[in-house]
Protein backbone atom coordinates (compact mmCIF):
# COMPACT_ATOMS: atom_id res chain seq x y z
CA UNK A 1 0.00 0.00 0.00
CA UNK A 2 2.71 2.46 0.99
CA UNK A 3 4.91 1.51 -1.91
CA UNK A 4 1.94 1.92 -4.26
CA UNK A 5 1.16 5.36 -2.99
CA UNK A 6 4.70 6.67 -3.27
CA UNK A 7 4.86 5.34 -6.80
CA UNK A 8 1.68 7.22 -7.62
CA UNK A 9 3.18 10.34 -6.04
CA UNK A 10 6.30 9.99 -8.16
CA UNK A 11 4.25 9.60 -11.32
CA UNK A 12 1.88 12.46 -10.49
CA UNK A 13 3.86 15.37 -12.01
CA UNK A 14 4.34 13.43 -15.26
CA UNK A 15 0.61 12.76 -15.52
CA UNK A 16 -0.18 16.37 -14.66
CA UNK A 17 2.14 17.81 -17.27
CA UNK A 18 1.29 15.24 -19.95
CA UNK A 19 -1.65 17.11 -21.56
CA UNK A 20 0.44 20.27 -21.93
CA UNK A 21 3.36 18.34 -23.36
CA UNK A 22 1.03 16.51 -25.76
CA UNK A 23 -0.57 19.70 -27.09
CA UNK A 24 2.77 21.46 -27.55
CA UNK A 25 4.26 18.35 -29.12
CA UNK A 26 1.51 17.82 -31.68
CA UNK A 27 0.70 21.46 -32.48
CA UNK A 28 4.05 23.21 -32.03
CA UNK A 29 7.10 20.94 -32.22
CA UNK A 30 5.82 18.61 -34.88
CA UNK A 31 4.45 21.33 -37.19
CA UNK A 32 7.66 23.34 -36.96
CA UNK A 33 9.77 20.26 -37.65
CA UNK A 34 7.51 19.71 -40.64
CA UNK A 35 8.08 23.27 -41.85
CA UNK A 36 11.82 22.60 -41.64
CA UNK A 37 11.42 19.42 -43.71
CA UNK A 38 9.11 20.99 -46.29
CA UNK A 39 11.50 23.92 -46.73
CA UNK A 40 13.75 21.47 -48.58
CA UNK A 41 10.95 20.17 -50.80
CA UNK A 42 10.34 21.09 -54.39
CA UNK A 43 7.03 22.30 -55.75
CA UNK A 44 5.07 23.08 -58.88
CA UNK A 45 2.01 25.29 -59.28
CA UNK A 46 -0.27 22.55 -58.01
CA UNK A 47 1.79 19.99 -56.06
CA UNK A 48 4.37 19.55 -53.32
CA UNK A 49 7.21 17.23 -54.29
CA UNK A 50 9.17 15.56 -51.46
CA UNK A 51 12.82 16.18 -52.25
CA UNK A 52 16.03 17.49 -50.75
CA UNK A 53 16.80 20.68 -52.59
CA UNK A 54 18.22 24.01 -51.53
CA UNK A 55 16.18 25.72 -54.24
CA UNK A 56 13.88 27.54 -51.80
CA UNK A 57 16.73 28.91 -49.71
CA UNK A 58 18.71 29.76 -52.81
CA UNK A 59 15.80 31.70 -54.29
CA UNK A 60 15.18 33.42 -50.98
CA UNK A 61 18.77 34.56 -50.45
CA UNK A 62 19.44 35.52 -54.06
CA UNK A 63 16.55 37.97 -54.21
CA UNK A 64 17.05 41.61 -53.30
CA UNK A 65 13.39 41.75 -52.23
CA UNK A 66 14.14 39.38 -49.35
CA UNK A 67 16.78 41.65 -47.83
CA UNK A 68 14.61 44.72 -48.31
CA UNK A 69 11.67 42.96 -46.67
CA UNK A 70 13.70 41.77 -43.69
CA UNK A 71 15.21 45.22 -43.25
CA UNK A 72 11.79 46.87 -43.42
CA UNK A 73 10.44 44.41 -40.83
CA UNK A 74 13.42 44.95 -38.53
CA UNK A 75 12.98 48.69 -38.89
CA UNK A 76 9.31 48.48 -37.90
CA UNK A 77 10.29 46.29 -34.95
CA UNK A 78 13.00 48.74 -33.83
CA UNK A 79 10.81 51.84 -34.09
CA UNK A 80 7.86 50.18 -32.39
CA UNK A 81 10.15 48.83 -29.66
CA UNK A 82 11.63 52.26 -28.97
CA UNK A 83 8.24 54.01 -28.84
CA UNK A 84 6.50 51.35 -26.74
CA UNK A 85 9.47 51.27 -24.37
CA UNK A 86 9.29 55.01 -23.67
CA UNK A 87 5.48 54.99 -23.43
CA UNK A 88 5.36 51.77 -21.41
CA UNK A 89 8.04 52.85 -18.95
CA UNK A 90 6.43 56.24 -18.39
CA UNK A 91 2.94 54.83 -17.86
CA UNK A 92 4.19 52.06 -15.57
CA UNK A 93 6.30 54.53 -13.61
CA UNK A 94 3.33 56.82 -13.09
CA UNK A 95 1.16 53.92 -11.91
CA UNK A 96 3.78 52.38 -9.64
CA UNK A 97 5.28 55.46 -8.03
CA UNK A 98 2.87 58.36 -8.35
CA UNK A 99 -0.48 56.74 -7.72
CA UNK A 100 -0.63 56.37 -3.98
CA UNK A 101 -3.19 53.74 -3.07
CA UNK A 102 -3.18 50.15 -4.25
CA UNK A 103 -6.87 50.40 -5.08
CA UNK A 104 -6.29 53.25 -7.52
CA UNK A 105 -3.19 51.59 -8.95
CA UNK A 106 -5.19 48.49 -9.77
CA UNK A 107 -8.16 50.45 -11.13
CA UNK A 108 -6.01 52.53 -13.47
CA UNK A 109 -4.02 49.45 -14.45
CA UNK A 110 -7.28 47.73 -15.37
CA UNK A 111 -8.33 50.75 -17.43
CA UNK A 112 -5.13 50.30 -19.45
CA UNK A 113 -5.57 46.57 -19.94
CA UNK A 114 -9.22 46.41 -21.02
CA UNK A 115 -8.68 47.39 -24.70
CA UNK A 116 -6.25 44.48 -24.89
CA UNK A 117 -9.17 42.07 -24.61
CA UNK A 118 -10.80 43.28 -27.81
CA UNK A 119 -10.17 42.37 -31.42
CA UNK A 120 -6.89 43.63 -32.93
CA UNK A 121 -8.45 44.05 -36.34
CA UNK A 122 -11.26 46.20 -34.96
CA UNK A 123 -8.69 48.29 -33.11
CA UNK A 124 -6.84 48.87 -36.37
CA UNK A 125 -10.01 49.78 -38.25
CA UNK A 126 -10.87 52.25 -35.51
CA UNK A 127 -8.09 54.54 -36.77
CA UNK A 128 -9.82 55.06 -40.13
CA UNK A 129 -12.38 57.69 -39.03
CA UNK A 130 -9.63 59.38 -37.04
CA UNK A 131 -6.79 59.60 -39.54
CA UNK A 132 -8.55 59.42 -42.90
CA UNK A 133 -8.54 62.13 -45.56
CA UNK A 134 -11.79 63.54 -44.18
CA UNK A 135 -11.10 62.20 -40.72
CA UNK A 136 -11.34 63.88 -37.36
CA UNK A 137 -7.70 64.94 -37.21
CA UNK A 138 -7.59 66.48 -40.68
CA UNK A 139 -10.91 68.32 -40.27
CA UNK A 140 -9.82 69.66 -36.89
CA UNK A 141 -6.48 70.89 -38.22
CA UNK A 142 -8.18 72.52 -41.21
CA UNK A 143 -10.79 74.16 -38.99
CA UNK A 144 -8.02 75.49 -36.77
CA UNK A 145 -6.26 76.87 -39.83
CA UNK A 146 -3.08 74.88 -39.25
CA UNK A 147 -3.20 73.24 -42.67
CA UNK A 148 -5.12 73.95 -45.88
CA UNK A 149 -5.07 70.57 -47.59
CA UNK A 150 -5.72 67.36 -45.69
CA UNK A 151 -2.54 65.51 -44.71
CA UNK A 152 -2.27 62.37 -46.84
CA UNK A 153 0.43 60.60 -44.87
CA UNK A 154 -1.75 60.00 -41.81
CA UNK A 155 -3.59 56.92 -42.97
CA UNK A 156 -2.34 53.98 -45.07
CA UNK A 157 1.30 54.83 -44.61
CA UNK A 158 4.33 53.85 -42.54
CA UNK A 159 3.16 56.36 -39.98
CA UNK A 160 -0.23 54.70 -39.47
CA UNK A 161 1.42 51.27 -39.40
CA UNK A 162 3.72 52.25 -36.55
CA UNK A 163 0.86 54.01 -34.80
CA UNK A 164 -1.24 50.85 -34.99
CA UNK A 165 1.64 48.72 -33.68
CA UNK A 166 2.10 51.04 -30.71
CA UNK A 167 -1.64 51.07 -30.12
CA UNK A 168 -1.83 47.27 -30.19
CA UNK A 169 1.33 46.34 -28.34
CA UNK A 170 2.14 49.16 -25.85
CA UNK A 171 0.35 47.13 -23.22
CA UNK A 172 2.77 44.22 -23.57
CA UNK A 173 5.40 46.68 -22.37
CA UNK A 174 3.32 48.33 -19.62
CA UNK A 175 2.34 45.09 -17.86
CA UNK A 176 5.78 43.49 -17.25
CA UNK A 177 7.45 46.82 -16.43
CA UNK A 178 4.67 47.66 -13.96
CA UNK A 179 5.09 44.21 -12.45
CA UNK A 180 8.85 44.76 -12.00
CA UNK A 181 8.37 48.24 -10.55
CA UNK A 182 5.80 47.08 -8.02
CA UNK A 183 8.42 44.74 -6.56
CA UNK A 184 11.02 47.45 -6.03
CA UNK A 185 11.60 47.92 -2.32
CA UNK A 186 10.38 51.45 -1.55
CA UNK A 187 13.07 51.92 1.09
CA UNK A 188 15.71 51.86 -1.66
CA UNK A 189 14.13 54.95 -3.14
CA UNK A 190 13.88 56.67 0.20
CA UNK A 191 17.53 55.84 0.79
CA UNK A 192 18.48 57.39 -2.54
CA UNK A 193 16.43 60.50 -1.78
CA UNK A 194 17.96 60.77 1.71
CA UNK A 195 21.39 60.58 0.14
CA UNK A 196 20.44 63.62 -1.92
CA UNK A 197 19.59 62.07 -5.28
CA UNK A 198 17.31 64.15 -7.47
CA UNK A 199 14.05 62.65 -8.78
CA UNK A 200 15.55 62.13 -12.19
CA UNK A 201 18.62 60.46 -10.75
CA UNK A 202 16.47 58.07 -8.70
CA UNK A 203 14.69 57.03 -11.91
CA UNK A 204 17.94 56.55 -13.79
CA UNK A 205 20.02 54.84 -11.14
CA UNK A 206 17.50 52.97 -9.01
CA UNK A 207 14.22 52.42 -10.86
CA UNK A 208 15.61 51.79 -14.34
CA UNK A 209 18.13 49.07 -13.40
CA UNK A 210 15.60 47.31 -11.17
CA UNK A 211 12.97 47.40 -13.95
CA UNK A 212 15.28 45.69 -16.43
CA UNK A 213 13.65 42.26 -16.21
CA UNK A 214 10.24 43.77 -17.00
CA UNK A 215 11.73 45.78 -19.85
CA UNK A 216 13.34 42.64 -21.26
CA UNK A 217 10.11 40.62 -21.12
CA UNK A 218 8.10 43.46 -22.67
CA UNK A 219 10.72 43.90 -25.39
CA UNK A 220 10.63 40.19 -26.25
CA UNK A 221 6.85 40.37 -26.65
CA UNK A 222 6.81 43.54 -28.73
CA UNK A 223 9.68 42.58 -31.01
CA UNK A 224 8.41 39.06 -31.72
CA UNK A 225 4.86 40.28 -32.32
CA UNK A 226 6.00 42.89 -34.82
CA UNK A 227 8.49 40.54 -36.51
CA UNK A 228 5.78 37.98 -37.24
CA UNK A 229 3.01 40.40 -38.13
CA UNK A 230 1.37 40.72 -41.48
CA UNK A 231 -2.21 41.88 -40.84
CA UNK A 232 -1.23 45.30 -39.49
CA UNK A 233 1.12 45.97 -42.39
CA UNK A 234 -1.49 44.86 -44.89
CA UNK A 235 -4.36 46.85 -43.40
CA UNK A 236 -2.55 49.98 -42.26
CA UNK A 237 0.25 50.59 -44.76
CA UNK A 238 -2.00 50.78 -47.82
CA UNK A 239 0.37 48.57 -49.77
CA UNK A 240 3.28 50.95 -49.26
CA UNK A 241 5.22 48.76 -46.86
CA UNK A 242 5.92 45.11 -46.59
CA UNK A 243 6.93 42.62 -43.93
CA UNK A 244 8.26 39.10 -43.78
CA UNK A 245 4.88 37.82 -42.62
CA UNK A 246 3.17 39.50 -45.56
CA UNK A 247 5.75 38.03 -47.94
CA UNK A 248 4.97 34.57 -46.52
CA UNK A 249 1.22 35.18 -46.76
CA UNK A 250 1.65 36.06 -50.44
CA UNK A 251 3.71 32.93 -51.09
CA UNK A 252 0.98 30.90 -49.39
CA UNK A 253 -1.70 32.55 -51.50
CA UNK A 254 0.09 31.11 -54.55
CA UNK A 255 0.38 27.74 -52.76
CA UNK A 256 4.18 27.98 -52.74
CA UNK A 257 4.35 26.14 -49.42
CA UNK A 258 8.05 25.13 -49.61
CA UNK A 259 9.09 28.71 -50.40
CA UNK A 260 7.01 30.00 -47.49
CA UNK A 261 8.49 27.26 -45.29
CA UNK A 262 12.06 28.31 -46.08
CA UNK A 263 11.10 31.90 -45.36
CA UNK A 264 9.51 30.79 -42.08
CA UNK A 265 12.66 28.98 -40.97
CA UNK A 266 14.81 32.05 -41.68
CA UNK A 267 12.32 34.29 -39.85
CA UNK A 268 12.32 31.91 -36.88
CA UNK A 269 16.14 31.96 -36.80
CA UNK A 270 16.19 35.77 -36.82
CA UNK A 271 13.55 36.02 -34.07
CA UNK A 272 15.30 33.42 -31.90
CA UNK A 273 18.61 35.26 -32.26
CA UNK A 274 17.02 38.51 -31.09
CA UNK A 275 15.25 36.78 -28.21
CA UNK A 276 18.40 34.92 -27.15
CA UNK A 277 20.19 38.26 -26.96
CA UNK A 278 17.42 39.67 -24.77
CA UNK A 279 17.19 36.57 -22.57
CA UNK A 280 20.78 37.13 -21.50
CA UNK A 281 19.49 40.05 -19.49
CA UNK A 282 16.74 38.21 -17.66
CA UNK A 283 15.73 34.85 -16.19
CA UNK A 284 12.02 34.79 -17.00
CA UNK A 285 11.12 32.10 -14.52
CA UNK A 286 12.40 34.10 -11.57
CA UNK A 287 10.34 37.10 -12.53
CA UNK A 288 6.83 35.70 -12.22
CA UNK B 1 5.99 59.35 -0.87
CA UNK B 2 5.29 60.88 2.52
CA UNK B 3 4.93 64.50 1.50
CA UNK B 4 1.43 65.89 1.26
CA UNK B 5 1.95 68.09 -1.77
CA UNK B 6 2.34 66.33 -5.07
CA UNK B 7 5.54 67.10 -6.99
CA UNK B 8 5.35 68.83 -10.37
CA UNK B 9 6.39 65.58 -12.06
CA UNK B 10 3.09 64.05 -10.88
CA UNK B 11 1.13 66.45 -13.05
CA UNK B 12 3.37 65.94 -16.07
CA UNK B 13 3.19 62.17 -15.78
CA UNK B 14 -0.51 62.31 -14.98
CA UNK B 15 -1.12 64.25 -18.19
CA UNK B 16 0.91 61.67 -20.11
CA UNK B 17 -1.17 58.90 -18.57
CA UNK B 18 -4.45 60.60 -19.49
CA UNK B 19 -3.22 61.05 -23.06
CA UNK B 20 -2.27 57.37 -23.17
CA UNK B 21 -5.76 56.36 -22.04
CA UNK B 22 -7.28 58.68 -24.67
CA UNK B 23 -4.98 57.10 -27.25
CA UNK B 24 -6.29 53.67 -26.22
CA UNK B 25 -9.98 54.51 -26.06
CA UNK B 26 -10.42 57.49 -28.42
CA UNK B 27 -10.46 55.67 -31.78
CA UNK B 28 -12.65 52.93 -30.33
CA UNK B 29 -15.26 55.39 -29.14
CA UNK B 30 -15.24 57.06 -32.57
CA UNK B 31 -16.29 53.85 -34.29
CA UNK B 32 -18.94 53.17 -31.65
CA UNK B 33 -20.48 56.57 -32.44
CA UNK B 34 -20.13 56.10 -36.19
CA UNK B 35 -21.81 52.71 -36.12
CA UNK B 36 -25.04 54.58 -35.29
CA UNK B 37 -24.80 56.56 -38.56
CA UNK B 38 -28.02 57.19 -40.43
CA UNK B 39 -28.66 55.09 -43.56
CA UNK B 40 -27.04 57.78 -45.73
CA UNK B 41 -24.01 58.23 -43.50
CA UNK B 42 -20.47 57.42 -44.52
CA UNK B 43 -17.27 56.09 -42.94
CA UNK B 44 -16.31 59.42 -41.37
CA UNK B 45 -17.92 62.21 -39.40
CA UNK B 46 -20.21 64.15 -39.61
CA UNK B 47 -23.08 61.97 -38.47
CA UNK B 48 -25.92 62.10 -41.00
CA UNK B 49 -28.76 61.26 -38.66
CA UNK B 50 -28.83 58.46 -36.10
CA UNK B 51 -30.07 54.94 -36.67
CA UNK B 52 -29.50 51.27 -36.00
CA UNK B 53 -29.64 50.66 -39.74
CA UNK B 54 -26.09 49.25 -39.90
CA UNK B 55 -26.68 46.85 -37.04
CA UNK B 56 -29.65 45.41 -38.91
CA UNK B 57 -27.52 45.09 -42.04
CA UNK B 58 -25.09 43.02 -39.99
CA UNK B 59 -27.58 40.26 -39.34
CA UNK B 60 -28.66 39.88 -42.95
CA UNK B 61 -26.25 37.24 -44.10
CA UNK B 62 -26.09 38.07 -47.78
CA UNK B 63 -25.18 41.70 -47.20
CA UNK B 64 -22.09 41.48 -45.06
CA UNK B 65 -20.88 37.91 -45.09
CA UNK B 66 -21.60 35.23 -42.54
CA UNK B 67 -21.48 37.24 -39.33
CA UNK B 68 -23.77 35.04 -37.28
CA UNK B 69 -22.20 31.74 -38.29
CA UNK B 70 -18.64 32.90 -37.72
CA UNK B 71 -19.58 34.50 -34.40
CA UNK B 72 -21.13 31.25 -33.16
CA UNK B 73 -18.08 29.27 -34.28
CA UNK B 74 -15.71 31.67 -32.52
CA UNK B 75 -17.88 31.61 -29.40
CA UNK B 76 -17.95 27.81 -29.23
CA UNK B 77 -14.24 27.55 -29.99
CA UNK B 78 -13.51 30.17 -27.32
CA UNK B 79 -15.44 28.19 -24.71
CA UNK B 80 -13.69 24.93 -25.57
CA UNK B 81 -10.27 26.64 -25.53
CA UNK B 82 -11.18 28.28 -22.21
CA UNK B 83 -12.13 24.99 -20.53
CA UNK B 84 -9.06 23.15 -21.84
CA UNK B 85 -6.73 26.02 -20.96
CA UNK B 86 -7.96 26.13 -17.36
CA UNK B 87 -7.71 22.37 -16.82
CA UNK B 88 -4.40 21.80 -18.62
CA UNK B 89 -2.66 24.88 -17.16
CA UNK B 90 -3.81 24.08 -13.62
CA UNK B 91 -2.59 20.48 -13.93
CA UNK B 92 0.73 21.60 -15.41
CA UNK B 93 1.06 24.27 -12.72
CA UNK B 94 0.72 21.55 -10.07
CA UNK B 95 3.33 19.44 -11.84
CA UNK B 96 5.85 22.28 -11.88
CA UNK B 97 5.68 22.61 -8.10
CA UNK B 98 7.49 19.28 -7.87
CA UNK B 99 10.70 18.19 -9.48
CA UNK B 100 10.39 16.02 -12.54
CA UNK B 101 12.61 15.14 -15.43
CA UNK B 102 12.19 17.37 -18.45
CA UNK B 103 10.66 20.20 -16.44
CA UNK B 104 12.87 22.92 -17.83
CA UNK B 105 12.55 21.52 -21.36
CA UNK B 106 8.77 21.78 -21.20
CA UNK B 107 8.97 25.21 -19.63
CA UNK B 108 11.14 26.49 -22.47
CA UNK B 109 8.83 24.80 -24.97
CA UNK B 110 5.93 26.80 -23.53
CA UNK B 111 7.97 30.01 -23.75
CA UNK B 112 8.94 29.12 -27.31
CA UNK B 113 5.25 28.76 -28.10
CA UNK B 114 4.80 32.43 -27.22
CA UNK B 115 7.85 33.57 -29.14
CA UNK B 116 7.37 31.65 -32.39
CA UNK B 117 5.59 33.99 -34.82
CA UNK B 118 1.92 32.99 -35.03
CA UNK B 119 1.98 32.61 -38.77
CA UNK B 120 4.53 29.78 -38.37
CA UNK B 121 2.17 27.84 -36.14
CA UNK B 122 -0.60 28.43 -38.63
CA UNK B 123 1.55 27.31 -41.55
CA UNK B 124 2.90 24.27 -39.69
CA UNK B 125 -0.48 23.03 -38.52
CA UNK B 126 -1.94 23.66 -41.97
CA UNK B 127 0.91 21.70 -43.59
CA UNK B 128 0.61 18.86 -41.09
CA UNK B 129 -3.06 18.33 -41.83
CA UNK B 130 -2.53 18.77 -45.54
CA UNK B 131 0.21 16.16 -45.70
CA UNK B 132 -1.71 13.72 -43.50
CA UNK B 133 -4.67 14.44 -45.77
CA UNK B 134 -6.98 15.36 -42.91
CA UNK B 135 -9.40 18.21 -43.43
CA UNK B 136 -8.61 21.28 -41.30
CA UNK B 137 -11.56 22.39 -39.17
CA UNK B 138 -11.97 24.94 -36.41
CA UNK B 139 -12.60 22.27 -33.78
CA UNK B 140 -9.54 20.13 -34.59
CA UNK B 141 -6.55 21.91 -36.15
CA UNK B 142 -7.96 25.31 -35.21
CA UNK B 143 -8.38 24.27 -31.59
CA UNK B 144 -4.82 22.93 -31.42
CA UNK B 145 -3.34 26.07 -32.97
CA UNK B 146 -5.22 28.26 -30.48
CA UNK B 147 -4.07 26.16 -27.52
CA UNK B 148 -0.42 26.76 -28.46
CA UNK B 149 -1.15 30.45 -27.80
CA UNK B 150 -3.39 30.24 -24.70
CA UNK B 151 -1.62 27.47 -22.75
CA UNK B 152 1.69 29.32 -22.27
CA UNK B 153 -0.21 32.32 -20.89
CA UNK B 154 -2.17 29.99 -18.60
CA UNK B 155 1.03 28.29 -17.45
CA UNK B 156 2.80 31.59 -16.73
CA UNK B 157 -0.20 32.75 -14.67
CA UNK B 158 -0.14 29.48 -12.73
CA UNK B 159 3.57 29.98 -12.05
CA UNK B 160 2.89 33.45 -10.72
CA UNK B 161 0.08 32.05 -8.55
CA UNK B 162 2.01 29.12 -7.11
CA UNK B 163 5.13 31.23 -6.48
CA UNK B 164 3.00 33.21 -4.01
CA UNK B 165 1.14 30.19 -2.65
CA UNK B 166 1.47 29.54 1.07
CA UNK B 167 2.34 25.87 1.45
CA UNK B 168 1.36 25.70 5.11
CA UNK B 169 -2.31 25.36 4.13
CA UNK B 170 -1.53 22.14 2.33
CA UNK B 171 0.65 20.92 5.17
CA UNK B 172 -2.19 21.60 7.59
CA UNK B 173 -4.56 19.60 5.38
CA UNK B 174 -2.09 16.74 5.18
CA UNK B 175 -1.56 16.76 8.95
CA UNK B 176 -5.30 16.47 9.38
CA UNK B 177 -5.21 13.35 7.23
CA UNK B 178 -6.34 14.61 3.83
CA UNK B 179 -5.35 12.56 0.78
CA UNK B 180 -3.44 14.38 -2.00
CA UNK B 181 -6.64 14.52 -4.04
CA UNK B 182 -8.64 15.94 -1.11
CA UNK B 183 -5.91 18.52 -0.54
CA UNK B 184 -6.16 19.70 -4.11
CA UNK B 185 -9.96 19.60 -4.21
CA UNK B 186 -10.70 21.26 -0.87
CA UNK B 187 -7.62 23.40 -0.21
CA UNK B 188 -5.61 24.29 -3.30
CA UNK B 189 -8.47 24.67 -5.77
CA UNK B 190 -10.59 27.08 -3.70
CA UNK B 191 -7.54 29.24 -2.94
CA UNK B 192 -6.49 29.60 -6.58
CA UNK B 193 -10.06 29.80 -7.96
CA UNK B 194 -9.98 33.56 -8.70
CA UNK B 195 -6.75 33.09 -10.68
CA UNK B 196 -8.33 30.26 -12.61
CA UNK B 197 -11.09 32.65 -13.64
CA UNK B 198 -8.29 34.86 -14.97
CA UNK B 199 -6.75 31.94 -16.86
CA UNK B 200 -10.16 31.20 -18.35
CA UNK B 201 -10.58 34.83 -19.39
CA UNK B 202 -7.21 34.72 -21.14
CA UNK B 203 -8.14 31.44 -22.81
CA UNK B 204 -11.46 32.70 -24.10
CA UNK B 205 -10.49 36.16 -25.30
CA UNK B 206 -7.15 35.16 -26.84
CA UNK B 207 -8.95 32.49 -28.83
CA UNK B 208 -11.95 34.69 -29.67
CA UNK B 209 -9.67 37.38 -31.14
CA UNK B 210 -6.98 35.17 -32.65
CA UNK B 211 -6.30 35.84 -36.29
CA UNK B 212 -2.86 34.69 -37.45
CA UNK B 213 -2.96 31.26 -35.82
CA UNK B 214 -6.41 30.65 -37.28
CA UNK B 215 -5.52 31.64 -40.82
CA UNK B 216 -4.38 28.31 -42.24
CA UNK B 217 -5.69 26.14 -39.43
CA UNK B 218 -9.47 26.58 -39.23
CA UNK B 219 -10.36 25.30 -42.67
CA UNK B 220 -13.08 26.60 -44.94
CA UNK B 221 -15.47 27.84 -42.27
CA UNK B 222 -14.18 31.14 -40.94
CA UNK B 223 -13.98 32.16 -37.31
CA UNK B 224 -15.02 35.73 -36.52
CA UNK B 225 -11.63 37.50 -36.82
CA UNK B 226 -11.08 35.93 -40.25
CA UNK B 227 -14.58 36.99 -41.29
CA UNK B 228 -13.96 40.54 -40.03
CA UNK B 229 -10.68 40.62 -41.92
CA UNK B 230 -12.46 39.61 -45.10
CA UNK B 231 -15.06 42.30 -44.49
CA UNK B 232 -12.45 45.04 -44.14
CA UNK B 233 -11.50 44.54 -47.76
CA UNK B 234 -14.99 44.46 -49.27
CA UNK B 235 -17.24 46.50 -47.00
CA UNK B 236 -16.99 50.24 -47.18
CA UNK B 237 -20.04 51.14 -45.13
CA UNK B 238 -20.57 51.82 -41.42
CA UNK B 239 -21.69 48.17 -41.14
CA UNK B 240 -18.00 47.53 -40.51
CA UNK B 241 -18.14 49.81 -37.46
CA UNK B 242 -21.38 48.18 -36.31
CA UNK B 243 -19.51 44.90 -36.39
CA UNK B 244 -16.69 46.47 -34.38
CA UNK B 245 -19.15 47.81 -31.83
CA UNK B 246 -20.90 44.46 -31.43
CA UNK B 247 -17.71 42.39 -30.99
CA UNK B 248 -16.15 44.96 -28.68
CA UNK B 249 -19.30 45.13 -26.56
CA UNK B 250 -19.25 41.35 -26.37
CA UNK B 251 -15.57 41.33 -25.28
CA UNK B 252 -16.30 43.93 -22.61
CA UNK B 253 -19.24 41.83 -21.41
CA UNK B 254 -16.98 38.80 -21.01
CA UNK B 255 -14.26 40.78 -19.20
CA UNK B 256 -16.86 42.41 -16.95
CA UNK B 257 -18.41 39.04 -16.16
CA UNK B 258 -15.05 37.57 -15.16
CA UNK B 259 -14.15 40.58 -13.01
CA UNK B 260 -17.52 40.33 -11.28
CA UNK B 261 -16.97 36.59 -10.72
CA UNK B 262 -13.57 37.11 -9.07
CA UNK B 263 -14.88 39.95 -6.92
CA UNK B 264 -17.80 37.81 -5.73
CA UNK B 265 -15.51 34.88 -4.91
CA UNK B 266 -13.18 37.12 -2.94
CA UNK B 267 -15.99 38.90 -1.07
CA UNK B 268 -17.61 35.64 -0.09
CA UNK B 269 -14.27 34.37 1.13
CA UNK B 270 -13.54 37.54 3.11
CA UNK B 271 -16.91 37.18 4.80
CA UNK B 272 -16.25 33.55 5.67
CA UNK B 273 -12.97 34.22 7.46
CA UNK B 274 -13.15 37.73 8.80
CA UNK B 275 -10.07 37.77 11.03
CA UNK B 276 -7.74 35.16 9.54
CA UNK B 277 -4.81 35.95 7.27
CA UNK B 278 -5.58 35.99 3.56
CA UNK B 279 -4.05 33.21 1.53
Amino acid sequence: MRVGRSRVAAAAPYLQVAPLAAVLGVFLVFPIALIAVVSFWDYTEYALIPDFTFRNYWELFSSVVTYKTYLSTLRFAAITWAVTLVVGFTVAYFLAFHVRTLKWQMTLFLVCTIPFWTSNIIRMISWIPFLGRNGILNSTLIAMGVIREPLEFLLFSEFSTVLAYVHLYALFMVVPIFNSMMRIDRSLIEAAVDCGASGWRVVREVVLPLSKPGIAIGSIFVVTLVMGDFVTVRLMSGGQSTSVGLMMANQLAYLQYPAAAANAIVLLAVVLLIVAAMMRIVDIRKEL
Amino acid sequence: MREERRPASFYALGTFFVLFVLFLYGPLSAIVLLSFQGPDGGLTFPMIGWSTHWFQALFEQQRVGDFKGSFLRSFKLGLIVMALTVVISFAAGLAFRKRFRGASFIFYLAVASLIVPSILVSLGVGLLFRILDIETTWWSSGLGAHLTWTLPFGLLIMFAVFNRFNKSYEEAARDLGATPWQTIRHVVLPIVAPSLVGVGLFGFTLSYDEFARSLLAVGTRNTLPLEIYGMTTNITSPALYALGTVTTAFSFLVVGGCLAATTIIQRRRARRMPAGPKP
